[in-house]
């Protein structure tokens, strides 16, 4: 976020600057990243003043009067700066709203200079990368270097990732920059039908959170699949182990289910002879949608956490490699802009999916025609590019990359001439020399000028969480992917041809630049979406 | 006003639908043609307007601890939820605007009051805006076969149809009494649309007497003129929308349709749209889905199933197909009727004719064809929209249907059409807000006769303010060049092309909608290529003058000083050629500079308030919910003052 949003309110006409020694003067104020600037619009230098906004020490507002001075008329305030070199100010701002504006801007600033560059250093005082997975044996399906939060050392994490399904204990997925807070994720832990604890896991989540803050554990099963998963040797975190967490229960189907109501989707979208109450009644059997809406709610509720309440947050459900990975993923590309940008959301893919390890070649061995019988198929990775296909349609102009893009993933993950989605895990590709003797395709898609195709010609970067509705009237079919081969995608081609054109005129007449001005005059305010906040509170 | 019981009340609540958290205290004015509710504290922007013509039902709801709810249900599907704190004034304004929104007569509507700041000329200009004479020589009519007949010039043969009426030139008088007195209501087959490249036609009537075995031979004539005035082909199809259970049944009352013996060459042929009582009975289950609270998605879709809508607006658009195919493709002229020829043979002409002539996919185009097909040809807006108090039995949305079948048609093909959906959402709210004179009556006679005085004395036109303001109506896609958006439209009926029209039944449910806008984006970025085209163009003038000048005072200079002399000129003359690169350098510059200072307001703006700002009329889906229906810009005089 630049320092120039944090001002509200840039110029104010007609203020009245009080100082000692000189009259007082009318004027116009401005504010700007690092400067106060007060001017009376004549040459002389006395009738002018700048002030580092750095130097301001203290900031008060208000309507009473100060020092003597009449009470302001109508409505107006006044604003007291003392700086830090002694100054003491006096600045009489017509209109109450422009007067908080100003002195708000000014103290937001003051807070966000200072703090601009310690919490980058802060940041890695509290994490480091950890080597203790290198040679994979503490997990088979981590990759070789972990993010992990630095007071706890190599033999914690041994004993947490004992603790924890498939050893995936919990690691750092991302770091929110505006305040510190982290989403983690892990596999459940191992807590069997007697309560078994981990001291040294529950001391990694306690150093996540550092101190007396809450954090919250989203876990991706309903709390009565939780409780029985003790059963077969698995659980959850118990309240009164980790006090610090709160645990928040969301269902979310899995393996064979997702994979039946792709086939179920696939289909009666191939099928266009249904009428249209049979065609509903079938889309809803399919629960294609469900499951994209719960994917989108969940990764919206992750995301408040994170931005709105400043909570860190641990995503798990069973073995965490899956709807683990799908909601985490989602959750960063609806916080982080630099995750919408092409190569923000490859490397995000790369972060998320193929280095934290989903099972690619188990997951996408087969599609929806084959008659084989389902083994561990599941579209768990399809059913993200649904999901950022519906943030798209929702923010069409903050993503930078295209549907083509989308749908290009979507047909290399079941069948490739890069090697990028073979095998389930970094340890299996090492063995296997993938990266000796195949290509990748993330390099291949970047490279040396990325596709017009799969660029989104409006895209205007935002810095602000965009947030999706998860309102069931809000989410539609991907037509794009689960009729690409009707009549109905070609004339969504004409009218994707037809974007790119009036772009590119208006970029041949007024250069790129101009463009960018244009398309950013569009950037709604991104407010949060509410429900997910009601549910929130009633937690 | 005798009506307003109680023109004022504090501590009123709106509660918001969505999150009980942005709920507003304030005021609530009852004025004799809005309701208003000014946010206390709040700026301009929050204050809530709404026009009593548009309130389609007011509810109490059980006290709760916080007051009175009080619930105003809108015909453009806005629910606002008031809490009143005392009960006695809950009541009154319960009573009050109970009597407001059910007006008794004519008059009582808000057209008749709406008073915008334009004088006489002006209005009586927005009424001829449109001109169907125009619209059918646009068709190419008259031509050597068919003909204005002045028959109903007077409404004596058939009181619900216009005055001007297209027949065969061949049919004479006593075959369009005769065939009138045959059809329902007398509303003998009559043309409807008019194919120039192949002579084909689209007419229009109501269902025969026929009963079980009756003839009109009169009418057996008309039919066989129209077939005859399409000198391509040997027969014709008539159409009639009904299912056919529905049909048979009319037989019993001596009503019925065509029997395919009695009448030379023609194909029947039934298409099953149901009548008015299960489309009314389907959208109200269809906006108890859509008013659903945070819905799970099986809830949402079996509901939207259940609702049985999408399947009636399928019907509709294949009946539409059928007719337009057979006109364009085969050539065949074709007669559609129901039962009274006022509801689905107005639906399925009007989609047919959107489906065959791009004309009707302008914004001029749509315009004209619902003047056509539904304001003229008598479709009963009074009675279908519940502008006065009545049968509720009539209430019907029956033109809902029609805009949907065209939005429908918009996401199949989104570069066929010049206007956009705000379009079509203004026109449905203007259907039913009563705020312009065009859709209040049931027919052209009834306006004329009961209140024709008044319409055009005191009531403006809509669809001159509707093109004034196109600009916002504009679809930055439409390519009306290319082939396959000429001709005939081949829409899909495939069950997955029917989707649910959320801006239209959730449109006051921001949240739910897009926080970014495409089209508005695109229209943006295509009109300031054109600005930049048009300053472009102007700065080439410009130097095409001074070049011109400059040749001029070269050419005097030669012509007047010796060629010594002629050194002197040097000075003026590269002055003069600076000119233009002046220009040329500062004037993009400085309009560059403009545009920042404007897109960096824009941006704090958008910042702070969710307002966009920007000054060109691209902006937004928010422009949309705060105009006509909520507030109109230019009826500041029906505010609370005047009231």
């Amino acid at each position: 976020m630049e320092l120039s949003e944090h001002i509200k309110t840039a110029n104010v006409e007609a203020v009245t600057l009080r100082r000692p020694f000189h009259p007082a003067l009318r004027g116009t104020l401005c504010v700007t990243s690092h400067h106060l600037l007060f001017s009376d619009r004549k040459d002389e230098a006395s009738r002018q003043l700048l002030i580092l906004i750095k130097n301001i020490d203290a900031i008060e507002k208000s309507v009473e009067n100060l020092f003597g001075y009449p009470r302001a008329v109508g409505s107006s305030g006044t604003i007291t700066i003392k700086c830090k070199d002694l100054l003491v100010l006096q600045l009489e701002i017509p209109g109450m709203e422009e007067c908080l504006n100003i002195a708000s801007s000014i103290e937001v600033l003051n807070i966000v200079i200072t703090s601009h560059r310690q919490k980058e250093r802060l940041l890695w005082d509290r994490w480091r990368v950890s080597k203790v997975n290198s040679d994979y044996s503490v997990c088979p399906s981590y990759p070789s270097a972990v993010i992990v939060p630095r007071e706890v050392d190599d033999d914690k994490l041994i004993r947490s990732a004992r603790f924890r399904q498939g050893g995936r204990f919990p690691v750092l997925s991302y770091c929110h920059h505006r305040n510190g807070m982290v989403i983690m994720r892990s596999s459940q832990p191992l807590t069997g039908a007697n309560k078994k604890r981990c001291k040294e896991d529950e001391l990694l989540l306690q150093a996540v959170i550092d101190g007396s803050e809450l954090g919250y554990i989203i876990d991706l099963r309903s709390a009565q699949q939780a409780q029985q998963a003790r059963m077969t040797g698995g659980g959850f975190e118990s309240k009164s182990c980790y006090s610090h967490w709160k645990r928040i229960h969301r269902h979310h189907e899995r393996g064979k289910v997702v994979q039946e109501s792709l086939i179920k989707l696939v289909e009666v979208c191939s099928d266009p002879s249904h009428t249209v109450d049979r065609w509903l009644s079938k889309l809803e059997n399919s629960k294609w949608l469900s499951h994209v809406h719960s994917a989108l709610s969940t990764a919206g509720l992750v995301v408040e956490c994170v931005e709105r309440d400043g909570h860190s947050v641990l995503v798990h459900g069973s073995e965490g490699t899956d709807n683990t990975l799908l909601v985490s993923s989602l959750a960063q590309l609806i916080l982080d802009p630099a995750s919408r940008t092409v190569t923000g959301f490859l490397c995000l893919l790369e972060r998320e999916w193929i280095q934290a390890g989903h099972p690619f070649q188990q997951r996408c061995a087969h599609s929806v025609y084959s008659h084989a019988r389902l083994k561990q198929e599941c579209p768990s990775f399809l059913l993200l590019l649904d999901c950022v296909w519906q943030v798209w349609r929702q923010f069409p102009l903050a993503l930078e990359f295209s549907e083509a893009l989308l749908l290009r993933l979507a047909q290399e993950v079941y069948a490739s001439n890069y090697g990028t989605f073979l095998c389930n895990s970094e340890q299996e590709r090492c063995a296997a020399g993938v990266k000796e003797n195949t290509h990748c395709l993330f390099q291949s898609l970047l490279k040396p000028d990325i596709e017009e195709q799969y660029l989104n010609p409006l895209y205007e970067p935002t810095d602000l969480a965009i947030w999706p509705s998860v309102h069931p009237q809000s989410l539609q079919l991907w037509t794009g992917m689960f009729l690409r081969w009707t009549k109905h995608a070609q004339n969504m081609e004409e009218a994707r041809e037809e974007v790119w054109r009036i772009v590119k005129e208006h970029r041949e007449r007024a250069g790129p630049d101009r463009t960018n001005n244009t398309l950013s005059t569009h950037c709604d305010t991104l407010t949060p979406f509410e429900n997910l906040m009601d549910e929130l509170t009633i937690l | 006003m005798e009506h307003i019981r109680m023109p004022k009340v504090e501590h009123v609540r709106l509660v918001d639908r969505s999150s009980s958290r942005r709920t507003q205290v304030g005021t609530l004015y009852l004025t004799a043609t809005h309701t208003i509710f000014v946010g206390k504290g709040s700026e301009d922007r929050n204050d809530l307007w709404v026009l009593h013509s548009l309130v389609c039902n007011v509810v109490k709801h059980k006290a709760s601890q916080s007051g009175y709810p009080l619930l105003i249900i809108c015909k453009n599907f806005q629910v606002i939820r008031f809490i009143i704190p005392q009960e006695s004034d809950c009541h009154d304004v319960y009573i009050s605007l109970s009597r407001l929104s059910r007006p008794e007569k004519y008059e009582e509507l808000y057209c008749f009051s709406f008073n915008p700041n334009v004088d006489k000329a002006e209005r009586e200009h927005s009424w001829d805006f449109l001109d169907l004479k125009a619209e059918y020589s646009r068709m190419g009519l008259p031509n050597k076969l068919w003909h204005v007949n002045p028959i109903n010039r007077e409404y004596r043969v058939c009181d619900t149809y216009p005055a001007d009426l297209f027949v065969p030139k061949s049919v004479t008088l006593p075959v369009i009494v005769g065939s009138s007195k045959f059809r329902s209501r007398g509303r003998f087959p009559t043309l409807s649309y008019y194919c120039k490249e192949n002579h084909a036609t689209i007419c229009r009537s109501s269902q025969p007497l026929s009963g079980f075995s009756a003839r009109c031979l009169e009418d057996e004539q008309m039919l066989q003129a129209i077939m005859k005035s399409n000198p391509g082909s040997r027969f014709m199809y008539v159409v009639d929308t009904r299912p056919k259970l529905n049909a048979m049944a009319n037989r019993a009352a001596g009503k019925g349709y065509e029997n395919e013996d009695n009448y030379c060459n023609i194909k029947f042929q039934f298409i099953g749209i149901e009548n008015i009582h299960v489309m009314r009975n389907s959208q109200q289950k269809l906006i108890e889905v859509s008013a659903l609270h945070s819905p799970s998605m099986g809830e949402f879709l079996t509901g939207l199933e259940n609702s049985d809508w999408l399947r009636h607006i399928k019907s509709i658009m294949e009946a539409g197909l059928f007719i337009s195919k057979a006109v364009a493709e085969e050539g065949v002229s074709v007669l559609v009727h129901c039962s009274d020829g006022w509801d689905r043979t107005a639906q399925v002409c009007s989609v047919a004719s959107v489906l065959l002539d791009p004309y009707y996919r302008t914004l001029k185009g749509l315009m004209v064809l619902i003047e056509k097909d539904w304001v003229s040809f008598g479709h009963m807006f009074s009675h279908r929209c519940g502008h006065l108090i009545g049968e509720a039995k009539e209430v019907s949305p029956v033109i809902d249907q029609f805009l949907e079948c065209v939005w429908q048609l918009m996401e199949q093909f989104p570069c066929a059409f010049e206007y956009n959906e705000k379009f079509l959402i203004s026109i449905h709210i203007h259907i039913y807000s009563c705020h312009y004179g065009n859709f209040i009556c049931n027919s052209q006679k009834e306006r004329k006769d009961l209140i024709l005085c008044i319409i055009k004395e005191k009531a403006h036109s809509v669809w001159l303010h509707l093109w004034e303001k196109k600009l916002d109506f504009m679809n930055p896609l439409f390519k009306p060049d290319q082939s396959q958006n000429q001709g005939l439209l081949r829409p899909s009926t495939a069950p997955y092309c029917f989707k649910y029209w959320r801006r239209l039944y959730n449109r006051f449910d921001r949240e739910l909608h897009p926080r970014q806008s495409e089209l508005d984006c695109l229209m943006t970025v295509k009109e300031e290529t054109q600005k930049l085209e048009e300053e472009l163009a102007l700065y080439e003038q410009k130097m095409a003058v001074l070049d011109k000048e400059r040749a001029k005072t070269l050419y005097m200079q030669k012509g007047v000083l010796d060629s010594k002399q002629a050194l002197w000129s040097l000075p003026l003359d590269t002055s003069l050629a600076n000119t233009p690169q002046d220009y040329i350098g500062g004037a993009p510059n400085l309009c560059l500079f403009g545009d920042q200072t404007k897109s960096s307001d824009a941006d704090n703006s958008d910042q702070e308030s969710g307002v966009a700002d920007f000054s060109s009329h691209s902006s937004g889906e928010e422009s949309l919910p705060s105009e006509d229906s909520v507030k109109d810009p230019d009826s500041d005089e029906t505010g609370p003052n005047r009231a």
